[in-house]
Order: structure tokens, then C-alpha cells, then sequence
């Protein structure tokens, strides 16, 4: 039975593994948002420093973006998730061990082998260099991505060995039974139920990402073993746009756990909850057509499963976690710091991303603004507005000093040039997909400058914005891995 | 199509932002009791839902009818006259096409494919808005019908990555009267 009282449970602190992934992934992040920075610098013909370094640029800005907010993500479900089942330590360092191997290697590909085939490596592009690169810097990246890969199947596996242990299966996990059968009120609380699903579509995802890159590492170096492009493009976007997904599944915990503690009312795993992470499980998977709508060699029904699952997977994210997030923070005398206020707006960019998400899902659209600047406009409205939102807003939650600390108006400055560049950033972007500039271009044509330059302006803003988090996280972790209270209470509630 | 998924887009987007808007406004004073507010909220939800529904799923099977032609084996404008053909091949980095003059208002199938890697042939029209594309792939050819509205050069651009040379693997397509 539904409950609407809030069950308060303590502020831990976090593990010194927990803050190694966040201080690893907010010095990449920052190094990968300069490399964004530079891109859209040559675009805007500020710059020149040609294609080549543009392409490395942007193979290491792809692969090391993904990468990143997957650890930040891992980090944020994982802070949670040990509240409620018995984690392993140990697997949980090897994965960030094993993520550091796998960055050095691609770091060396590129910077060094001059690699450049797109984070995408879509074969058989990685094994066709026109000389550009050797065939060993091409399988020191895809090595790099295999590493980093299996440090996540480790690190899932041992997710689902816990969540089994502790609640009797995966289905369970989901909630199934009381999704299926009567809710007596004892589902999984969200963090175990979004934790399932990034399990379960993780593992699936990774075995066939990691299959792909065993398959062209082997061709690499046995060109007769012969591998059909078409396949290879579906297992690696099955594998891409899994995991990519994935992340924002992971960081959404930090939502579910923590504006509880701020508005003092319950997030529960009712039937819709569950149903809707039941789905998004199912979704996440089939949905990765989308990307391959101008491939008219697939059979034209898979075709349309990408286009009708786009549709369907905006409903979970709209009307359950949007709309859920909405119902608690409403009239919840709610007190805005910038934990709250980054958690709240990055449900906005959540949802407001998946918007031009599914329109592009759309065939007739996808036919004229697929691979133009339309789609990265969508996935950094929701990454970055979004998915990273998730991880500053935990970072200042670790980070805030009491539960009344107030924030200094550097801070809150630096809130609002976050969310006006990023709007800013991503609507140039959509608005250059609209007006069909093509994406991954070194060079733009004349026309397509002045929105290239006004997307550059908005990066300046979000960089020195993220300075500012990054900045008073690092100066705060010595707070980060305590326990105390740290969520402001209500109003009515802390007056009483 | 373009202008219509931009509009279609702003309009959503500033729908979720009128809603996150009026929360964060009605957020400052505390509701004490929380019960009778989500039943009243689970009950707009479900409305949301609905009025969701039937927005979207008829825009989702409206526009599964009528797709672009390369799906449809019927070819529809083959009705107004024997399709001219283009056969096209990628390659590292450049175009190679059969013929690259084209008559204006007839239909014209183009077959594409590579020679090497994964392109994209995107078709620009003379306002520089892309107006048709498919994947270039090695081994598949993949078709597309399309019929030339206007007159006038058409621009050619790779619309998947290939290379350091990728942004300069343009080539056009010259659309006349016979």
C-alpha cells in the first residue's frame, strides 16, 4: 500500500572509492568539455588547427565523455545502491583501475598513433586509415574501450551477485512481484530498482559492445576474417546507445534519494514506478534502431520498432520520474541550495532533452536532419542539463558543510550560467540542425559560422560555471566522507 | 520538415519549462498534508497521460503513413514516368557517380554504396537545407527515390564520419529541365 509519509534515513558519507571516481571524473570532465570548447573554436574559424587534430579532438572528446559519465554515474548508483545491498569494495576499485588502464591506452592511441576514427570506431573505419594511423594504435583504442568495458562487467556483475543475494533475483529487483501481484508496500526502494534495470541492460550491452570490438581486433590482424558492416553497426550502437542511456539511469539515484531528504516526502516504488523502470528496461534496448533509420538494408519492421519505441520511452520519463519529481517538490516548502536547485533543474534538461530526442526518432524527420548538428543538440541537452546536473547537485551534497550551510552567491551565480550556457549551447546546436548543418564537420561553411561562434560563447559560460562546482567540491571533500545530516529541511518542519 | 520538427520541438520544450516553472514558483510554501495532494496530483497525472497518449500515438502512426519512399516498395512517383537511376559509390574521400545531371520533376532512384568505409550521401538543395539522404555502407546498397523540385545545382555532403577528409567529400548535382 502507498505510504505518503517520509521515512528518514541517514546522510552517509561517501566511501574514499566513491570520491576517487568523482575527483577522476570531474578532472576529465573538465578536460573534456575544454576539448568541446576547441571544436567548436575551429568551427567558428577562431581557430585553425585543422582536421586532423580536430578529428583526434573529437574521438578523444566522444570516447572520453561516455566513458566519464559512466563513472560518475557508477559512482552515484553505487553510493546508494550500498545502503541497501552488500557491495564489494574491491570489484569497485578494479573497475576504476581498470577505467585508468583503458584511458591511458586511448589517450596513447590518439595523442600518440594519431588515431581517429570516432569514439563510434564503426567498422571498418578503425581497420581503413589511408595511412593515417598504424593497425596498432587502432586496437590500442578499441583494447582501451575493451578494458574499460569489462571493468563495468565486473562491476555489474557483482550489482546483480548483491541485488540476488539480498532480494531473492533480478525480477525481484524490479519489483515484480509487486508489480504483477499485490503491492503490499515492500517493493525495492527506487535506488535498487533503477540499479536492476542499468544491470540488466548494462551486462546485455556491454557483452555485445565487447563482442563487436573482439570481432574487429581479430580482423585487424586477420583482414579474412571477415565481419558484415551491417551487423557491426547494430551491435555497436546497440552497445552505445545502451550504455550512454544507462548513465543517465544510474544518476537519477542521486533524485530519488536525496530531494526526498529536502522535501521530507516519499519516493516510492508504487505499481507505476515499477512499471515504468519494467519498461524503460524493455525500451532501452529496442530503441537503438533510431539510429539506423537511413540504413534501408535493415528489414523495414526493425525500422519501425526504432521509430514507435521513441515514441513510448519519453511516457516513463515525462509522466513517471518528471512528473514524480514535480509531485514532491510542489507546495513541499522545499529549501533551494544548489543541491536542490541541480537535482530539480536537471530533471527539466531530462526531459526537456528527450523532446528533439524523439522528434529525430521520427523516420520522416530522421530522413533530413539525421547526423546533423540536431542530435547532438538532444543528447547534450540531456547529458549535460541532465545527466551531470545529477552528479554537481551530489557533489554539493556530499560536499555541504551543515545542513543550513547557505551558499555563496559565487555559487549561485555559477548555477545560472550553467543552466543559461547550456540552454544557450544546445540551442545552437538544434537551431544548426534545423538549418541542416552537418555534424562532425572540422570545417563550416561560411553560412553555418555565425551560430558555430554563438555556441562558443555559451561554452565559456558553462566552463567557467563547472570551474566553480569542480572547484568547491575538490575544496569540500574533506566533509564528503562524513556522516551528518545534510539536507536542509523543509520550512514548516524545520521551524517545529 | 525541418521548420516543423523545430516548431514542434519548441512548443514541448516550453511546455515542460512552463511546467517546471510554476513548481519551482508554488515550491516556497509547505503543504503539510501530504495524502490529499497526491491523489489530486496521480489524478491530473493520469489525465496527462492520456492527453499524451492521444497526441502522440496518432503522431506516431501519422507519420509511419506516408514514409519517405525508399521504404516503400511501391515507389509512388513512378507513375509519372520511368525513374532516371544514379548509381553512386563512396570513397575515401570522394563521390563516385554515373551521372550527375538530372531532369527537374521527374523521379530519380539513386543507389548508393561504398567502396571502403560507412558515408552518408546527403543530398542539400540550393537553399543549403538537406532534402534526402542514406547511408553509404560497403556491401548493401541502399535506394532512395527522390524527385527534384527545382531547378538548379544541388550540393552533395558526406553525413557520416570517414576520415580526416570528411568535411571535404562534397560533390553536386546538376537538376535541369530536358
Amino acid at each position: 500500500m502507498a505510504s505518503y509519509t517520509y521515512t528518514p534515513v541517514p546522510d552517509t558519507g561517501a566511501k574514499a572509492g566513491v570520491l576517487a571516481y568523482l575527483v577522476v571524473s570531474a578532472v576529465v570532465l573538465l578536460l573534456m568539455m575544454v576539448f568541446g570548447l576547441l571544436m567548436r573554436l575551429e568551427q567558428s574559424q577562431f581557430t585553425s588547427i585543422g582536421g586532423l587534430w580536430f578529428y583526434k579532438i573529437m574521438t578523444l572528446h566522444g570516447a572520453g565523455m561516455v566513458g566519464i559519465v559512466a563513472l560518475a554515474g557508477a559512482a552515484v548508483m553505487w553510493h546508494f545502491l550500498r545502503l541497501y545491498v552488500d557491495l564489494s569494495n574491491g570489484i569497485f576499485m578494479a573497475n576504476l583501475a581498470l577505467f585508468l588502464i583503458g584511458v591511458v591506452m586511448i589517450l596513447a592511441s590518439v595523442l600518440l598513433g594519431d588515431f581517429h576514427a570516432g569514439w563510434t570506431f564503426l567498422f571498418p573505419l578503425p581497420g581503413t586509415s589511408m595511412g593515417l594511423w598504424s593497425t596498432g594504435a587502432a586496437a590500442l583504442f578499441m583494447g582501451g574501450l575493451l578494458i574499460i568495458g569489462v571493468g563495468f562487467v565486473l562491476l555489474h556483475l557483482d550489482i546483480a551477485r548483491a541485488i540476488i543475494t539480498r532480494y531473492g533475483g533480478l525480477g525481484r529487483g524490479l519489483g515484480w512481484p509487486q508489480l504483477f501481484g499485490h503491492d503490499d508496500g515492500n517493493a525495492p526502494p527506487p535506488t535498487v530498482v533503477a540499479s536492476t534495470m542499468v544491470t540488466i541492460v548494462n551486462l546485455i550491452g556491454l557483452v555485445v559492445g565487447a563482442s563487436i570490438l573482439v570481432m574487429m581486433l581479430v580482423n585487424l590482424y586477420v583482414p579474412s576474417f571477415e565481419i558484415d558492416p551491417l551487423l557491426a553497426k547494430g551491435m555497436i550502437y546497440f552497445f552505445g546507445h545502451v550504455f550512454i542511456n544507462a548513465v543517465i539511469y544510474m544518476a537519477v539515484i542521486a533524485v530519488y534519494e536525496i530531494l526526498p531528504r529536502y522535501t521530507q516526502r516519499p519516493w516510492k516504488s508504487n505499481k507505476v514506478f515499477l512499471a515504468s523502470w519494467t519498461a524503460s528496461t524493455i525500451m532501452v534496448m529496442f530503441i537503438f534502431p533510431h539510429h539506423l533509420l537511413m540504413d534501408y538494408a535493415y528489414p523495414k519492421w526493425f525500422l519501425i520498432v526504432g521509430h514507435i519505441i521513441g515514441y513510448l520511452n519519453t511516457f516513463p520519463i515525462l509522466i513517471v520520474t518528471g512528473y514524480g519529481a514535480m509531485m514532491i517538490v510542489y507546495r513541499s516548502g522545499i529549501r533551494w541550495d544548489m543541491c536542490s536547485r541541480l537535482l530539480f533543474v536537471s530533471l527539466f534538461g531530462w526531459a526537456v532533452g528527450a523532446m528533439p530526442a524523439f522528434i529525430d526518432g521520427t523516420i520522416t524527420v530522421n530522413y533530413v536532419m539525421h547526423n546533423t548538428l540536431w542530435v547532438p543538440g538532444h543528447f547534450h541537452t540531456y547529458l549535460l542539463l541532465g545527466m551531470v546536473a545529477m552528479v554537481f547537485g551530489f557533489m554539493y551534497y556530499l560536499g555541504k558543510p551543515n545542513e543550513n550551510a547557505k551558499d555563496s552567491p559565487i555559487d549561485v551565480a555559477a548555477f545560472w550560467a550553467f543552466v543559461i550556457g547550456t540552454l544557450g549551447f544546445t540551442m545552437s546546436f538544434l537551431y544548426s540542425g534545423k538549418i541542416s548543418v552537418p555534424r562532425r564537420y572540422a570545417e563550416h561553411l561560411p553560412e553555418w559560422v555565425p551560430y558555430d561562434r554563438l555556441a562558443s560563447y555559451f561554452i565559456v559560460l558553462i566552463l567557467a560555471a563547472v570551474l566553480v562546482f569542480i572547484f568547491r567540491f575538490l575544496s569540500r571533500l574533506g566533509f564528503a566522507s562524513r556522516d551528518y545530516q545534510r539536507a536542509s529541511l523543509a520550512r514548516s518542519l524545520a521551524t517545529t | 520538415m525541418q521548420e516543423t520538427a523545430w516548431q514542434v520541438s519548441l512548443v514541448l520544450m516550453s511546455l515542460i519549462t512552463f511546467g517546471v516553472i510554476y513548481v519551482a514558483i508554488n515550491s516556497g510554501k509547505r503543504e503539510e498534508d501530504y495524502g490529499p495532494l497526491v491523489k489530486s496530483a496521480y489524478g491530473f497525472r493520469t489525465k496527462l497521460f492520456w492527453t499524451v497518449a492521444l497526441i502522440f500515438f496518432p503522431a506516431m502512426i501519422y507519420n509511419l503513413v506516408g514514409l519517405p519512399l525508399p521504404y516503400g516498395e511501391s515507389r509512388a512517383d513512378s507513375k509519372i514516368g520511368p525513374a532516371q537511376v544514379i548509381n553512386v559509390i563512396g570513397h575515401m574521400w570522394y563521390w563516385e557517380m554515373d551521372r550527375d545531371q538530372v531532369e527537374v520533376g521527374q523521379p530519380v532512384e539513386i543507389r548508393i554504396t561504398s567502396a571502403d568505409v560507412n558515408h552518408g550521401f546527403g543530398i542539400y538543395d540550393t537553399d543549403l537545407h538537406l532534402v534526402a539522404q542514406a547511408q553509404a555502407m560497403p556491401h548493401y546498397t541502399n535506394v532512395i527515390y527522390h524527385t527534384f523540385k527545382k531547378e538548379g545545382t544541388y550540393r552533395v555532403l558526406c553525413m557520416e564520419y570517414c576520415g580526416v577528409a570528411h568535411h571535404n567529400m562534397m560533390t553536386e548535382i546538376k537538376v535541369g529541365k530536358s
